[in-house]
């Protein structure tokens, strides 16, 4: 685990992200599956549902203990990468209220040498609805900076003044292309330019096909565009070239 | 003992029918009575069921009858097992003819996932002397503490189909049921009745303790050898011969004259759409509307019984069938088998041409269709096996730990489990015998808490163990969750399809809600077709309409031949033996006598413009064609150990600078292609082929791929599922919302990156290289070819070349890595917007 980073380690170039605008925002979209503001050096990451594995487990489907630590190194990985002032997880960060309870000591320790020098603000989830117990940063359901909006699950289109600039989780987009007889599946971020749905960012988190009715609620059918998390890079598609699985 | 010995009423009943005890029938009853367990080999119309069940009966009836009153004995005498309900149950019609003509005091019961649960329970308080059953239903019972009194008394266990229960994780399954009964009732005896194999000592030892030492005990063998020969013959075909393609299209006029000819012919094929393609075009020329029908494991429950009804009552001329129709039951009076493409293996066709003609006396007659050129050199060598009486079934499995794993928490659910005990016990069946006591362990500390390095779900732990040492279930709900969980056959994910009037009409979406159901088909085939495209299924062209929840939407095309050909391949490669002799028959010139003309010239024509295959070499051919550069192998060791030497070889021809683009496999070759000049590369020494198909490329190279294979993930969620570390998709649970179910892929992933040697990816492995990668024979593949590797560049395809190249376009192409080809669709979008 590189969790403690020494301060030297942290002058790196920022890594390539694949800019686009969110309700007149430039923001940067990252194949880790993070979204990174420069302007108000703000990281956002969606999903992450640690201690999905011992929730899985107290029901006795004995999941591999080694989802939290996957997902902690990669976050963390991130967040030296970008070196943020900001850290939003954008709810879900635990897979049940009781989560972050259980968090074993280790991975506790790991999360506060993270939160070092940064806010850390946790926006309320379904699976987390309290705030986390004996760790730091700031619970919220919701928060808006500048003309951005960051909740957890999103609200129905109904009101788009309202809805523009909100970027949320909950949902796990994943797309699907086919090729050469072939279909791919990745997780994704999604976007119609006035809103953003996060792809989820923890290790044993599933997808759900953008194609899903699910996603009529937050984008007009077939008006968006999906950005599908490869290795090293994003592959972005427009909405008519995905399948439903 | 002598037939005379027999009590009257039996020696009445076989008079009064004309017939007289057999031998092996009788051999049978001695060997019981001495306490011994028998197999015995017999061919069909042997009247094996009736000599399995002698014993018993004579017991039952030497027993007498049971207190006024009582509904029997109340004590189980035998248990009957076979590995199909339907078999189970159509025994049981069979057995109480006998029973009832003798008035015999017994009673026969079956019990199978059909059974109504109060006529389950009520078995359990009072058992029938007979129970005809299967391998899952004795796991559930062995789970259940009331039943364990249940088998005490058991005399007497008879394995049907042995030779095919074995092949599969469910013989595993089996074997430790069985190894639990002998130790509830230490004077069990079992009779194994099975078909011809090629080693009968393996089955002789599955059907007994073991003492654990290097010695095998056998159960005594009684084999009723002959029968009529078969009478096999290929198709003399008058048409021109195919290069490719499974179909067989080009014969189904002289099939249709064969059908014509016979009384009731089975058309055996080795895949469902093979079977829909078959029926499909019988049916174009079936002018004289002969009743032809269709049966596959993927068609409607009711539409299969339909068909199964039919043809008991002599009211079909043909069917067209897959492997569903494989086994034992009685389809009544067939004269003739078809076999329509590749047999596959010696014994899997003596097995199927046995369906033919019940009676022992006279031949069963087959004919073979081979579909394309390689597939007649298949044939030929099938036939010469059969000639010979050699078998090719595959020595016996070694137990799969995922079973283990099930079985030891079925244990636990019973009654306190002594972990000494459970070892010795386990490996007293032949299938685990050799299974290492730390392997067990970890089998244990996996079923109690997950069997991770680190120890974090000790307090969620399913297992205890107690101050005495003994483990026992923490909850009773785990024996609930247990239950759900039982059996050894994960069914891929299906989807139902659902007939719909088409959205092609000019509507928005389908209408037709409440459409008829025509079956199940595979998630895996439903995902590459996108709406619109049309295929073959329940012998209909359908147009796929879209996904809603878990069905797929269809409606009636009206095209004429269908988009989607997709044969896929069966499940079955070609038997090592018959690869074998293929491999000499080509080598041999002499031999190509037997073989029609047009393969023949073809073989010639091989032997002009470039090489035969040796025996015991390798041929590889390189030649150019279009802009690309191809590389033939020939190796016929059956299409799965073909796939993985291809993936392995394209990596290791990309970090040489060949620049591979893709491969496409089937039974008999191999053809890659690429950018690279591989003529030059090979002859300039600048890639060695020796270095090139080095065994190490079984280490690296293979681990670097299998952290990506699909093959390794889906063998993963299989494994993952009979081990019960995911639970079992249940019908209705489908509708729960796909992301919240956690995905086996993903376990994998994380799995593979904290803990690789973590006992499910061990046991994952271990299917993989037997299963679907064949590793094992790719390691011996490797290992003959080693300095026997002859190259030869040519300037043109080679004519042993075409088939394979051929299948280019209509058989999946694998080697391109997945972002490869997402770049590929990202970057089509980019033309598109430029021009």
């Amino acid at each position: 685990m590189n969790a403690l980073t020494s301060q030297k380690d942290r002058f790196v170039a920022a890594p390539v992200c694949h800019d686009i605008q969110i309700n007149g925002q430039l923001v940067g979209l990252h194949d880790s599956g993070v979204l990174w503001w420069p302007d108000q050096s703000v990281l956002v990451v969606a999903d992450l549902h640690l201690e999905k594995g011992s929730s899985y487990a107290r029901r006795g489907v004995m999941l591999p203990p080694y989802d939290t630590a996957e997902t902690l190194e990669r976050l963390a990985a991130a967040i030296n990468a970008f070196d943020p002032a900001c850290v939003i997880a954008l709810g879900d960060s635990f897979h049940d209220p009781d989560g972050s309870d259980r968090l074993p000591p280790a991975y506790r320790a790991m999360l506060a040498t993270l939160q070092i020098n940064r806010n850390w603000i946790w926006v309320t989830g379904n699976h987390d609805p309290v705030a986390p117990v004996r760790l730091c940063g700031e619970t919220v359901d919701e928060i808006t900076i500048g003309p951005l909006t960051f909740r957890h699950e999103p609200l129905p289109k109904t009101d788009r003044q309202q809805i523009a600039g909100e970027v949320c989780g909950h949902l796990h987009p994943a797309a699907r292309v086919r090729r050469y007889g072939r279909s791919i599946r990745r997780a994704c971020f999604a976007t119609d330019g006035a809103r953003l749905v996060m792809p989820a960012f923890g290790a044993l988190t599933g997808g759900l096909n953008v194609a899903d009715p699910a996603f009529h609620l937050v984008f007009r059918r077939r008006q968006f565009s999906a950005f599908m998390l490869g290795n090293d890079r994003l592959y972005p598609f427009t909405a008519s070239r995905l399948i439903a699985d | 003992m002598d037939a005379a010995q027999l009590p009257d009423r039996f020696l009445t009943w076989f008079a009064e029918r004309g017939w007289s005890p057999r031998p092996h029938q009788l051999a049978l009853v001695d060997h019981l009575s001495n306490g011994q367990s028998t197999l015995l080999i017999a061919p069909t119309g042997a009247g094996k069921t009736l000599a399995g069940f002698l014993p018993s009966l004579l017991e039952l009836n030497a027993r007498g009858k049971p207190a006024p009153g009582s509904a029997g004995s109340g004590k189980l005498h035998t248990l009957y097992i076979s590995p199909l309900k339907a078999l189970a149950v159509d025994i049981a019609r069979n057995l109480e003819t006998p029973v009832r003509d003798m008035d015999l005091p017994i009673t026969i019961e079956t019990r199978t996932g059909d059974t109504p649960s109060h006529k389950r329970q009520r078995q359990k308080q009072r058992p029938p002397d007979i129970l005809l059953t299967t391998p899952e239903q004795i796991a559930l019972l062995l789970s259940d503490p009331a039943s364990l009194d249940l088998f005490r008394t058991v005399k007497t266990v008879v394995l049907d189909e042995l030779h095919a229960l074995v092949t599969s994780k469910r013989g595993d399954l089996l074997a430790l049921g069985l190894a639990r009964l002998r130790a509830l009732s230490p004077n069990l005896r079992t009779i194994g009745l099975s078909a011809t194999v090629a080693n009968p000592d393996d089955l002789r030892a599955y059907l007994v303790g073991q003492p654990g030492t290097d010695k095998r005990n056998l159960a005594e063998l009684v084999h009723v050898s002959g029968g009529a020969e078969p009478d096999i013959s290929i198709l003399d075909s008058q048409e021109r011969l195919p290069w490719s393609g499974h179909s067989s299209r080009y014969a189904m006029g002289e099939v249709f004259e064969l059908i014509k000819a016979h009384r009731v012919t089975l058309v055996f094929v080795n895949t469902r759409s093979q079977a829909e393609a078959v029926f499909q075009e019988l049916w174009r020329i079936n002018v004289d509307t002969l009743p032809i029908a269709l049966h596959h494991g993927s068609l409607d429950v009711g539409q299969r019984r339909k068909v199964e009804a039919a043809m008991a009552s002599g009211g079909l001329r043909a069917v067209v069938a897959t492997s569903s129709l494989d086994l034992g039951i009685d389809w009544g009076d067939i004269d003739l088998v078809i076999n329509i493409g590749a047999p596959k293996g010696a014994s899997r066709l003596a097995q199927r041409i046995g369906r033919a003609n019940h009676r022992m006396d006279e031949p069963s007659k087959a004919i073979l269709v081979p579909a394309n050129r390689f597939e007649v050199l298949e044939c030929q060598a099938a036939l010469r096996a059969s000639q010979r009486g050699d078998q090719d079934t595959p020595p016996l499995r070694k137990g799969a730990l995922d079973v283990l794993a099930q079985h030891v928490l079925g244990l636990a659910c019973a009654d306190p489990l002594d972990p000494a005990a459970v070892y010795a016990e386990i490996t007293s069946s032949e299938t685990y015998r050799h299974l290492p006591w730390q392997t067990f362990e970890r089998v244990l500390d996996f079923v109690a808490t997950g069997g991770y390095a680190l120890k974090s779900y000790d307090q969620y732990a399913k297992l205890r163990r107690g101050k005495d040492g003994l483990w026992r279930i923490a909850h009773p709900k785990i024996a609930q969750q247990y239950r759900l969980n039982v059996g050894t056959i994960v069914e891929a994910p299906m989807l139902k399809v659902r007939l719909v009037r088409s959205k092609a009409d000019g509507r928005r979406t389908p209408v037709g809600r409440g459409g008829r159901v025509l079956g199940d088909i595979e998630e895996w085939f439903i995902e590459q077709l996108t709406a619109g495209d049309t295929f073959l299924f329940g012998g209909e062209i359908l147009r796929f309409e879209g996904i809603r929840e878990n069905e797929a939407y269809v409606s009636r095309a009206k095209t004429e031949s269908p988009m989607i050909p997709s044969y896929q391949g069966g499940k079955f490669p070609l038997s090592t033996y018959l690869a074998e002799s293929v491999r000499g028959m080509l080598a041999n010139p002499e031999s190509w006598r037997s073989l029609p003309e047009q393969v023949q010239e073809w073989l010639r024509l091989q032997h002009e413009k470039s090489k035969l295959p040796a025996r015991d070499g390798l041929l590889v051919e390189t030649f150019p064609r279009g802009n690309r550069h191809y590389m033939m192998c020939y190796p016929f060791e059956g299409r799965l150990a073909h796939q993985t030497l291809g993936m392995l070889l394209t990596k290791r021809l990309e970090r040489l600078g060949a620049r591979p683009m893709g491969f496409v496999a089937n039974d008999y070759a191999l053809s890659i292609w690429g950018l690279g000049d591989l003529s030059t590369l090979f002859s300039s020494g600048k890639i060695c082929l020796d270095t090139l198909f080095e065994e190490d490329i079984l280490g690296e190279d293979l681990d670097a791929w299998l952290a990506e294979s699909f093959l390794m993930k889906r063998t993963f969620r299989y494994c993952a599922v009979i081990a019960g570390l995911i639970e079992r998709r249940h019908p209705g649970q489908e509708k729960t919302g796909r992301q919240v179910t956690v995905s086996s892929d993903l376990i994998y992933d994380v799995l593979r990156a904290h803990e690789p040697d973590h006992i499910l990816l061990e046991a994952t492995w271990n299917d993989a290289a037997e299963g679907l990668l064949d590793i094992s024979r790719l390691g011996e593949l490797l290992a003959r070819i080693k300095g026997r590797i002859t190259h030869i560049g040519l300037e043109r395809v080679s004519p042993l070349s075409v088939p394979v190249l051929l299948e280019i376009g209509k058989e999946p192409v694998y080697g391109e890595a997945m972002d490869d080809i997402l770049a590929d669709a990202a970057e089509d979008l980019v033309l598109e917007a430029m021009q």
